[in-house]
């Protein structure tokens, strides 16, 4: 095959096609509902209207977008305390052992979403593994109720999503300059200092990568909420899925839709830039 | 205890602690789906009567036939739309923004979106939902992983051995067939048996793109619907399956698409 001009427009063309007519044609469609009213048996209305758009803003619904914000956030700050360790240990590990320890540390995220979170259920609820361990251990009050709580939401989603976060954070640790953290401790800084002022901060961008992927991941989030929270946790996700199989207000559940695309491509652009500026940074230090 | 012990105990603990915290929880599961009594309360002894109960069940047996229907034709599809895309994108001579974002955002779009989206979609043009509807969703971000890939070793493959090939006189299709193809052939397999994956272990948009009825449910809807009501010693079985079926086809994709250094 050779590589003129016109070969590689034609090779992307059906992929390219594909995802115009079965990924942008829908997402457009379903933005433009946003835009319509409700019917009065389900369905579109087309008459144009803001209306939507307002209601995503209502009190009511703010709440549950900045509870599910609430959540989300927790669960990428507690994802980078697992994860950074974890990933520092790996990086340190013998050069043999690095792949197999990572490779081990990502399996379980390819592995079904349900199934990880059901083995919480099957842990947590009220007869569950660990109440019987307590049980077990002498403790002879009440069952802990720990399932159908935002803790057991928070623990899922951190479970669930804490593999990304050590790959993002380990991608970076792994291409890090070793004789820079030996520079600064021929200087006479400790480790700690080292850590904090070299190590950390060149960091930054796998930090930064991983926790915008579980915050994203995370309030968009349909099955944590519904299996872990028992439904008693509105979280974004599940409103916009109830607006479209029980509420039947698909304009609505549009409008939810699209803030909760704007609010990924915020992030995104936000980490884009942060990742830019970081290696900017880098790239002076190093002609200084 | 010895210095270099010493310097390696906190690093080995915090190993043993993550990698409890990620496996504990299957662990668990895979030794219930083997309990005599299936309660997680106490064990009573080895036994298979869990997974012997599944192969009774008309119902997972179905979802599991519609899973594997949907996962190897979306495999299909997006394998060969995916490498080529891959192709078309790393041949270019200059990288187009646009295009980037396209291939990238299947893999990070909700997707609670991309479902209600493509049901949006399919009923606006009435389209009858079934099987065929989650080929071609599934395809979506099958495409996009087996891209991204195939583009991962393309990166590092030399484009001056395909133009020799030309001067030497082969043509653009024996080249491909004869340079190319093997050479990203790894690639592209590691690419379908993730792809295969993700499509045997997608809920949500298989949820809202199957339509009506129990006659196009998949694995991971009838998983979702037995948790719902209720733990079963069944379901620990089934989820045991499922998950020994992922591990191996991630395992076999990582072994084919290992590094092979070249100098």
């Amino acid at each position: 095959m050779s590589f003129n001009a016109t070969r590689p427009t034609l090779l992307a063309a059906p992929g390219v096609a594909w995802l115009v007519a079965f990924m942008v044609a829908p997402c457009l469609l379903v933005l433009s509902y946003a835009f319509f009213e409700r019917g009065v048996w389900g369905g579109v209305e087309y008459t144009f209207t803001l209306e939507n758009f307002a209601r995503v803003a209502d009190p009511l619904y703010a709440k549950i977008f900045l509870n599910s914000a609430r959540i989300a956030l927790t669960a990428s700050v507690l994802a980078i305390l697992i994860a950074y360790p974890a990933a520092y240990a790996i990086s340190r590990a013998p050069r043999m052992t690095q792949p197999v320890l990572l490779f081990f540390a990502v399996l379980p995220f390819w592995s079904n979403y349900l199934i990880r979170t059901y083995a919480w259920i099957v842990l947590l609820n009220r007869e569950g593994l660990v109440n019987n361990l307590l049980r077990k251990l002498g403790y002879t009050g009440e069952p802990l109720s720990m399932l159908y709580t935002e803790g057991a939401v928070i623990t899922g989603l951190v479970y669930n999503y804490l593999p990304f976060v050590i790959l993002a954070i380990y991608s970076v640790l792994s291409r890090l300059n070793p004789e820079l953290m030996e520079a600064s401790r021929d200087l006479g800084a400790g480790p700690v200092r080292t850590f904090l002022r070299v190590t950390l901060p060149l960091t930054l961008p796998g930090v930064a990568a991983g926790g915008v992927f579980v915050f994203v991941l995370s309030i968009g989030n349909f099955v944590t909420p519904a299996l872990l929270g028992g439904g008693r946790f509105q979280m974004v996700g599940n409103l916009v899925y109830d607006q479209f199989l029980t509420a039947n207000d698909w304009p609505f559940g549009a409008a939810l839709g699209a803030a909760l695309i704007a609010t990924m491509i915020v992030l995104l652009l936000v980490q884009a830039r942060a990742t830019a500026h970081a290696s900017g940074e880098r790239a002076g230090e190093a002609r200084e | 205890m010895s210095a270099a012990f010493r310097q390696k105990l906190p690093g080995r603990i915090v190993l043993l602690l993550v990698f409890g915290f990620l496996y504990l929880p299957i662990a668990v599961l895979v030794l219930l789906s083997f309990n005599a009594s299936g309660l997680p309360t106490s064990w009573s002894g080895f036994s298979t009567r869990w997974y012997g109960a599944l192969l009774n069940n008309t119902d997972i047996l179905r979802a599991a036939w519609n899973t594997l229907v949907v996962a190897v034709f979306a495999t299909l599809i997006s394998t060969v739309l995916g490498t080529l895309l891959a192709l078309g994108m790393e041949t270019r001579r200059r990288k187009s923004s646009g295009l980037e974002a396209l291939a990238f955002a299947p893999m990070v779009i909700p997707d609670i979106v991309l479902a209600v989206a493509l049901l949006t979609f399919f009923s606006r043009l009435s389209v009858a939902m079934g099987l065929h509807t989650i080929v071609v969703s599934h395809v979506i971000f099958d495409l996009a992983f087996v891209c991204s890939v195939v583009r991962a070793r393309l990166k590092h493959f030399d484009f001056s051995i395909v133009e020799a090939s030309r001067d030497l006189g082969a043509s653009g299709w024996t080249t491909f067939w004869r340079i190319t193809f093997p050479v990203l052939l790894p690639a592209i397999v590691a690419g379908g048996l993730l792809a295969f994956t993700l499509s045997v272990d997608e809920f949500i948009i298989a949820f809202f793109t199957a339509g009506t009825g129990r006659a196009s449910m998949t694995l991971p809807m009838q998983i979702y619907s037995m948790i719902r009501f209720g733990i079963t010693p069944e379901i620990n079985a089934l989820a045991t399956l499922v998950m020994g079926v992922s591990a191996t086809a991630l395992l076999l994709s990582q072994w084919l698409n290992r590094e092979q250094h070249v100098p």
